[in-house]
């Protein structure tokens, strides 16, 4: 039987990769060690070895192709004494043929439920969310990912303003852990790109003093479970400069990285940390769900006079969104926006629960419940004047969030519905949020613990009472 | 708001600022020509009482045993006997066999995540080897010699790896993040020197217990920046804690040089000078240097005379984990340039140079070493590996939160396992 070669993660948070170069062809030999290819990642590129001792069949994904999602079979080996040409062909007799003539931007593995996943959460956001009234009617628009958004975001504010900087573990050589600040060394130099010793604690308090003294500085963390040694500076310091100086002082300042769960990296490096920053006064929090949003708000931050807590999402790093092309798109802190209009339930998420909320929302027309989503976009100030009126359209409300249940944005939103929209309620407000245990890292375990679409399906129709 | 552009009004000159910056990125010819290589027996070895205002010395010199011919020289040679020489080989040699299989088995996508010490080996195989089998381990990511020195099953090691159905931690942590208290290993956190005060905080238990076990951790010489290193000097050197403070220096912090920690200043042991306590900077890839210094250390802790700082002066070879490509920001070659050589090589040269060992022996070794490796990732294999099947039952996922599972999660525990019979049946087992 021909043994299928699979995409390889080749980092826990690798979905998807570029397939630089084969190092062997059709027909060659080939034992357990030898180097197939070479893969580039988002963080390196990493040498992929053979397990298992054969002959390439047929190479089913062409160097330099783009994208290919993990778990997409890029090659076959037949084992002993097979005809290495044929045996594809019959394991897979309509699909195999055709695949190595696919363009390489087509190949991206349309057999692997990894792929499937990815094209079913990105499809709502890119084609039928609703405009967003902060955009005006008929603007162009770029595809970028959220990743180059920030990036773009962060670059056009360096360029507008010399106070901005960037400073950070990793950010300046090695254009940050998750390659967010891809090019703003060469752009900016070393007095505006900077890298840190290792230090969370130290350059959370450097920061806010930095702001304090007159500049506007972009903290990364290089994901936000390592801001836990910080986050004395960004409450008891950031927050509070204005207050207590009687509003004579201010700390400008944005902290932002990666926050929530990225794939396999266990309970210590798996949290979502809105809840907390949300519930302190003084401090903006954002949280966006795409690359328009990630951009438009990154740029509001950094223009903000307020401190600044920008919580992004590693999985959502790589996704395509469009972006309003607009010399200067920003956007207004503290609004939320419909994703998607609906009459029967208002799913409300942030972050990447909103690509999930989306999801739901397609399926669930598929059973003649209308959804209306809501992305809340900025978590502190709440928008609860745009939930509210949804919720007097519809009667009933799910909240997602991918996150602890207790003391969540869910459950402020609840509490904001109880008490100001409670005779709009037809049933219980619901919240679809993950198990309530540190987040395992076995994929199994972690599949189960966070939250996914059918469980904001069932929440919906629950509260629907459409079992 | 402050106006930044504002000038000064005198014709002061501007500050300015250092930025850091490696002698050697890709393409350069590296040369470490500068770096001073102190003579094997150069450096006096105090009595393990001195106090530390007279060994200050010993912060900015190299301790020192093998000489680059293989001889074993000077006041700090530990004497030890051929038999402990070759245990202590074997050991380093294993952890290097099992780094090369685990890290080819991350490339072949058989697990996520792995890390490798290599050229390393000595600042954890011979310094467990200096410590009694019941003092406290802290250890850092890379300390993977930790275990292999306390004869740890390698199948463990790598189930954990794995994640697979014989993994003991449950499929809970990442890769590596090993936890074997029975064997006096602290569980790896994923979270930069929090190992140093917890460390102090055991030492201190011990004291107060009037228990006679000392605590011993590792960080690199990149977070030795975090502020929970300096909070455990201090606690250590007020309560005089019998703990030893291990620093790697491997020159590299991911893409990282150690300029970025201080290291174009002065020497990581050093840092030992301003909180009052015994540092020691020691050649890392000197494996009987790392014993003799740890010994030291040791004996200073286990007479109450106080804790010790150590520097291993080594240098990282391969790249910072699996997902990490060092060509980006290093020369390839400046591993070969490290003035040190290698630990490995070094101590088989002086074995031999003893004429207690040659190279058969050595070859058949590491055959012997590779081929256990092999042998025991087949085992581990049978028991799976990573994202082929379902190895923990749902279940486990809700236990260990609490001491007793609460009520809610119970409750949780039971829709989901009513959710998976319904969807698969009452028989249904993950695999």
């Amino acid at each position: 039987m021909a043994i299928e070669l699979k995409m390889p993660a080749l980092s826990p948070t690798m979905e998807e990769g570029t397939l630089a170069k084969w190092l062997v062809k059709e027909g060659d030999s080939v034992k357990s060690g030898d180097i197939l290819a070479e893969i580039e990642t988002d963080k390196a590129t990493m040498e992929f070895e053979a397990i298992d001792e054969g002959t390439i069949g047929q190479i089913l994904v062409a160097e330099g192709t783009d994208n290919v999602k993990v778990g997409t079979v890029i090659a076959t080996i037949a084992g002993e004494g097979e005809e290495a040409s044929s045996s594809p062909v019959r394991t897979e007799p309509v699909e195999a043929p055709s695949l190595p003539s696919t363009p390489p931007e087509e190949k991206t593995g349309p057999s692997t439920s990894s792929g499937q996943t990815e094209e079913r959460v990105e499809k709502p956001a890119a084609t039928e969310r609703a405009s967003d009234p902060a955009i005006p009617a008929g603007t162009a628009m770029v595809k970028l990912t959220v990743r180059e958004a920030l990036r773009d975001a962060m670059a056009e504010e360096m360029r507008a303003d010399d106070r901005v900087f960037v400073m950070g573990e990793e950010v300046a050589e090695y254009q940050g852990a998750y390659k967010v600040t891809q090019g703003l060394l060469d752009e900016f130099g070393a007095r505006r790109v900077i890298d840190t010793p290792i230090t969370e604690y130290g350059f959370a308090g450097l920061g806010a003093g930095a702001a304090m003294g007159g500049l506007k500085p972009v903290i990364e963390f290089m994901t936000f479970n390592f801001a836990m040694q910080a986050i004395d500076h960004i409450i008891n310091s950031a927050a509070k400069t204005n207050y207590m100086s009687g509003g004579q002082m201010r700390c400008p300042i944005v902290f932002r990285g990666p926050n929530g769960a990225a794939s396999r990296v266990g309970a210590q490096h798996s949290q979502n940390f809105a809840p907390w920053y949300a519930s302190v006064p003084g401090l903006i929090v954002i949280s966006p769900y795409d690359a328009a949003d990630a951009k438009g708000l990154m740029k509001a931050a950094i223009r903000s006079e307020d401190p600044v807590v920008f919580l992004e999402n590693e999985l959502l790093y790589g996704r395509s969104f469009d972006v309003p092309d607009l010399p200067d798109h920003v956007l207004p802190i503290g609004k939320a926006r419909i994703m998607r209009e609906g009459s029967d339930v208002t799913i409300v998420s942030y972050s990447i629960g909103v690509g999930l909320a989306l999801e739901a929302a397609d399926s669930l027309a598929g059973e003649g419940i209308d959804a209306e989503v809501i992305d809340l976009r900025t978590l502190r100030p709440l928008d609860t004047a745009t939930v509210l009126a949804s919720l007097k359209k519809t009667n009933h409300l799910v909240v997602v969030e991918e996150g602890w249940p207790i003391c969540s944005i869910a459950s402020e939103l609840a509490m904001v519905a109880m008490e100001q929209g409670f005779d709009d309620l037809d049933a219980p407000v619901v919240r679809v949020c993950n198990e309530d245990v540190p987040l395992p890292y076995a994929a199994n375990l972690e599949k189960a613990a966070l939250v996914d679409t059918p469980r904001v399906i069932a929440a919906v129709k629950a509260v629907l009472n459409r079992g | 708001m402050p106006e930044t552009d504002r000038r000064p009004a005198s014709n002061l000159q501007p500050l300015s600022l250092h930025i850091p910056e490696p002698r050697y990125r890709p393409g350069d010819t590296p040369d470490f020509g500068d770096i001073v290589v102190p003579a094997v027996d150069a450096t006096p070895r105090p009595g393990e009482a001195t106090k530390p205002d007279a060994m200050r010395d010993l912060c900015y010199g190299l301790v020192r045993v093998l000489d680059f011919d293989g001889q074993a020289k000077g006041q700090w040679d530990p004497k030890l006997s051929p038999e402990r020489l070759r245990t202590m080989l074997r050991y380093m040699m294993l952890v290097r066999a099992f780094d090369d299989r685990m890290f080819r088995a991350q490339r072949q996508g058989k697990t996520s995540f792995y890390m490798k010490c290599t050229g390393e080996e000595a600042t954890s195989v011979a310094s467990t080897m200096a410590l009694d089998r019941g003092d406290m381990c802290f250890p850092s990511y890379r300390q993977q010699g930790i275990l292999i020195a306390r004869d740890y099953p390698l199948i463990q090691m790598m189930n954990q790896i794995y994640s697979n159905r014989g993994d003991h931690l449950l499929g809970r942590q990442l890769p590596i993040m090993y936890s074997a208290p029975e064997h006096g290993f602290f569980s790896v956190s994923g979270n930069l020197a929090t190992q140093y005060p917890q460390a102090v905080g055991w030492a201190m238990a011990s004291a107060s217990k009037g228990d006679s076990r000392i605590a011993t951790v590792w960080c690199g010489e990149g977070s030795s920046a975090e502020g929970d290193f300096h909070s455990a000097l201090t606690f250590a050197t007020v309560y005089n804690a019998p703990v030893i403070f291990n620093v790697v220096n491997n020159q590299w912090a991911i893409s990282s040089f150690s300029g970025f920690a201080g290291g174009e200043r002065t020497t990581f042991a050093a840092r030992a000078v301003g909180y009052g306590i015994a540092g020691l900077r020691v050649d890392g890839n000197d494996p009987l240097a790392v014993y003799a210094a740890t010994q030291w250390a040791a004996d200073r802790a286990r007479t109450n005379s106080g804790p010790t700082l150590i520097e291993h002066f080594t240098y990282r070879s391969e790249g910072h984990s699996t997902s990490d490509d060092p060509s980006a920001y290093r020369p390839a070659d400046e591993a070969s340039a490290w003035p040190f050589g290698d630990p490995i090589v070094r101590l088989r040269q002086h074995l031999e140079t003893l004429g207690e060992w040659d190279g058969e022996r050595h070859e058949a070794q590491r055959a012997e070493l590779e081929d256990l490796v092999k042998t025991t990732q087949k085992q581990s294999e049978k028991l799976g590996i990573l994202g082929h099947g379902m190895h923990q039952p749902f279940e486990t996922m809700f236990q260990d939160v609490f001491e007793d599972m609460p009520w809610h999660l119970k409750e949780q525990c039971a829709q989901m396992l009513a959710e998976q019979e319904a969807k698969f049946g009452p028989d249904w087992k993950p695999e």
